[in-house]
């Protein structure tokens, strides 16, 4: 008799999810699928507006990476003005998106996916949660709100505000650094150092308790998207894309944001709100890709710090080529947020960083315009119609999320066949369907929903729709 | 050596404080002078009042009717009261009404924390919207050089109207339409990039909300400065 299992919400995830699985009457799963199930509107509702004006309002899309938001937007600004930003500028930037990179990071691994890794799949929900991590162990649990806090406080002390910031504007950013300011953050540093090399030597020694979720979390390889530098450097804020294969060669490279939409796709699927991005070349499905801190790592031939760079040789190891399974995203975040700590020192000690020169300006010059970031979860691009007076006509986001959603189903079909029993349904089952979702660390809609005392249910049907039983968290 | 000329002096009661004026001068100008607040939207120092917005409306003891402080002249013997539970509900009302009419969406607003209406709904402890917001779909004028005019967020004071005319002298800002209909326009409903405009941002520095802004003030506070108006006035009384 065949079935259907929805997890629904899914919890710990940023934004409403929903799984469904299709069981045949083995009681074997034959589809799954990760359906988001909200649509925001901003492209639609921005429309009218003053270009100038929609790195704030994009800001809101997200309250976990606006940063990357006001830099994609800002950038597709820029290129409406047709201007260069200051040095200085660009230098700032990059602080920011750092900084919100180790928050995202810290937010995702520490308190939405150490309860699964720190206290095991199968531990009782009533626990799974950050405050059974801080419990179990204090010292991770520390160190993950320090992070939080570090990379917070950060943007905070450039931008004036930790979320939604409006700092940063198309032609640069509004205020320049003080001395004072830049002090305040050097002496954060130590502390930060502390706490990444914690946890990623502890998260290196767990790793072994996870063979079956390495094996079967999204490992299915796929070709990569992400941002690089100059000479292939690892990069999160200005740079070109380069998509390399499954076996790690490069298919595209040098990738402009005025190129991407020549260069991908969106396809839509009639079950979700997100889109299914593809490399247009090989179509749809064939020319999907992952993204984010996997893919970057990946991609890039060297981080450009010392400690990060000694963690990316240690990484590579993991598989041979560019590292597959989706369960070593977390590992990719950690040398992530140690990169970051590393590159906000070396940004802070340029000599002209203190420099009061931090804003173009110009008016109207092109009438259409793309920008793209790195966010924490992923590439990141916005693209802009204006009239001649730089008012809204049409714009388009592409995601992160939406690049990695053919991934996160596909994952979702493979970790649901090893794990999933329609006969002998279990907590652990579940939460391993959620958990590899949770690597990717999709950015669904906005901020952080957590569901977790919310009463989670999984409903088996059968043919005629008839509820056979029933699993409640 | 004549004698100077005699003045006409007034004395009256507002809030139970026995205070004294020039005749001619309004309920609202004598209420400040004795540091009794009236809250108020499209009176300005410096300006002509319209009697606009009614925020100023005040009790005079005898007469049911309410009077705006900011044209009511004050008169010998009156009694005024600028706060009870009718002029708070009052108020209160006329708040949520302008915050219905256009879109007003203080969190991505260039002037969320510079805001005079903003400030004022604070003030009179508006927490909640209990009419129905109009939603109307309003154009922006996006023409001018420097400043922006985001007909959502205007809520018709007609500051930038009087500004433009009584002291700049360019009159390019008037009022066109009806009722709620009525919209502020520049030279005959032409771009405002387009119009005879003398580009001095007095209109910007006088508006109250976000819809007159400076394009580079985009993503910054965007504080507006409105004092300039008496001191520019006393300077031009002394030439």
């Amino acid at each position: 008799m065949s079935q259907t299992i929805t997890i629904d919400p899914v919890t710990r995830l940023e934004g409403h999810g929903k799984i469904t699985l299709h069981l045949n009457d083995a009681g074997v799963v034959e589809d799954a699928q990760f359906t988001v199930t909200q649509v925001r509107g901003f492209e639609k509702f921005s429309e009218g507006r003053p270009f100038y004006e929609m790195p704030s309002l994009m800001a809101r899309v997200c309250g976990i990476c606006p940063v990357s938001h006001l830099l994609a937007s800002a950038k597709a600004g820029e290129a409406i003005m047709a201007v260069q930003i200051p040095y200085t500028a660009k230098q700032l930037r990059s602080i920011a998106n750092l900084a919100q990179m180790i928050q995202s990071h810290a937010l995702s691994f520490f308190y939405l996916s150490s309860p699964d890794l720190l206290l095991g799949m199968d531990a009782d929900p009533a626990t799974r949660h950050i405050f059974g991590v801080a419990a179990a162990s204090p010292a991770i649990g520390k160190a993950g709100i320090g992070l939080r806090r570090f990379g917070q406080t950060i943007i905070e002390l450039l931008g004036t505000k930790r979320i939604h910031t409006g700092w940063i504007v198309a032609g640069g950013v509004t205020d320049a650094l003080t001395a004072e300011k830049r002090e305040k953050i050097l002496a954060m540093l130590p502390e930060a150092r502390t706490n990444i090399r914690l946890a990623l030597d502890w998260y290196k020694s767990i790793l072994p308790n996870f063979p079956g979720e390495i094996a079967t979390f999204a490992s299915e390889p796929s070709a990569f998207l992400g941002m690089v530098g100059e000479d292939g450097m690892f990069e999160l804020s200005d740079g070109t894309l380069t998509l390399i294969d499954p076996k790690g060669k490069a298919i595209a490279e040098g990738i402009t944001a005025e190129d991407f939409d020549n260069v991908f796709g969106e396809a839509v699927e009639p079950y979700s709100f997100t889109k299914f991005s593809y490399y247009k070349a090989l179509g749809y499905p064939e020319g999907s890709y992952r993204v984010g801190p996997l893919a970057r790592l990946n991609i890039c031939k060297h981080m450009g710090t010392p400690e990060a760079d000694k963690e990316l040789a240690e990484f590579r190891q993991l598989e041979s080529g560019p590292v597959q399974s989706s369960f070593h995203f977390h590992h990719a975040r950690l040398v992530e947020i140690l990169y970051g700590i590393e590159k906000v020192e070396e940004i802070l000690n340029d000599a002209d960083i203190l420099s009061p020169h931090v804003r173009a300006t110009a008016g109207v010059n092109r009438l259409e315009g793309s920008g793209f970031s790195e966010a924490p979860r992923g590439t990141l691009m916005h693209h802009y119609k204006v009239d001649v007076n730089g008012l809204m006509r049409w714009s388009n986001l592409v995601i992160a999320t939406g690049q990695n959603n053919h991934a996160m189903n596909r994952g979702l079909l493979q970790v649901a066949k090893a794990y999933v029993r329609g006969n002998e349904l279990d907590q652990g089952m579940l939460n391993r369907c959620e958990a590899m979702i949770r690597t990717f660390d999709p950015c669904l809609s906005c901020s952080t929903h957590a569901y977790g005392k919310m009463p989670l249910e999984i409903r088996l049907l059968g043919p005629n729709r008839e509820l056979l039983s029933t699993v409640r968290r | 050596m004549s004698p100077a000329p005699a003045v006409d002096i007034k004395t009256l009661t507002i809030d139970g404080k026995e205070v004294s004026a020039r005749a001619g001068q309004t309920i609202l100008e004598v209420a400040r002078e004795n540091s009794i607040a009236i809250p108020t939207l499209c009176h300005l120092d410096g300006l002509s009042d319209v009697g606009a917005c009614r925020l100023c409306m005040v009790e005079i003891a005898g007469t049911p009717k309410l009077f705006p402080a900011c044209v009511a002249t004050v008169e010998e013997g009156q009694v005024v009261t600028t706060s009870s539970d009718r002029l708070k509900k009052h108020r209160r009302t006329i708040l949520e009404l302008l915050f219905a009419e256009r879109n007003h969406v203080c969190s991505v607003c260039v002037a969320n924390g510079h805001c005079e209406l903003q400030t004022l709904g604070q003030e009179q402890g508006l927490t909640h919207i209990r009419l129905p917001y109009r939603n109307p779909k309003l154009e922006i004028d996006g023409s001018h050089e420097r400043f922006t005019l985001d007909q959502n967020r205007c809520i018709l004071c007609t500051r930038c109207v009087r500004v433009c005319a009584e002291v700049e002298g360019a009159h390019i800002w008037d009022v066109m339409g009806r009722g709620i209909d009525s919209m502020v326009i520049t030279d005959l409903h032409q771009p405002w990039g387009e119009s005879a405009c003398t580009r001095c941002g007095k209109c910007v520095q006088v508006c109250p909300t976000g819809a007159l802004f400076d394009k580079s003030k985009v993503g910054s506070p965007h504080p507006k400065y409105p004092e300039f108006l008496p001191a520019l006035q006393m300077m031009r009384e002394q030439q």
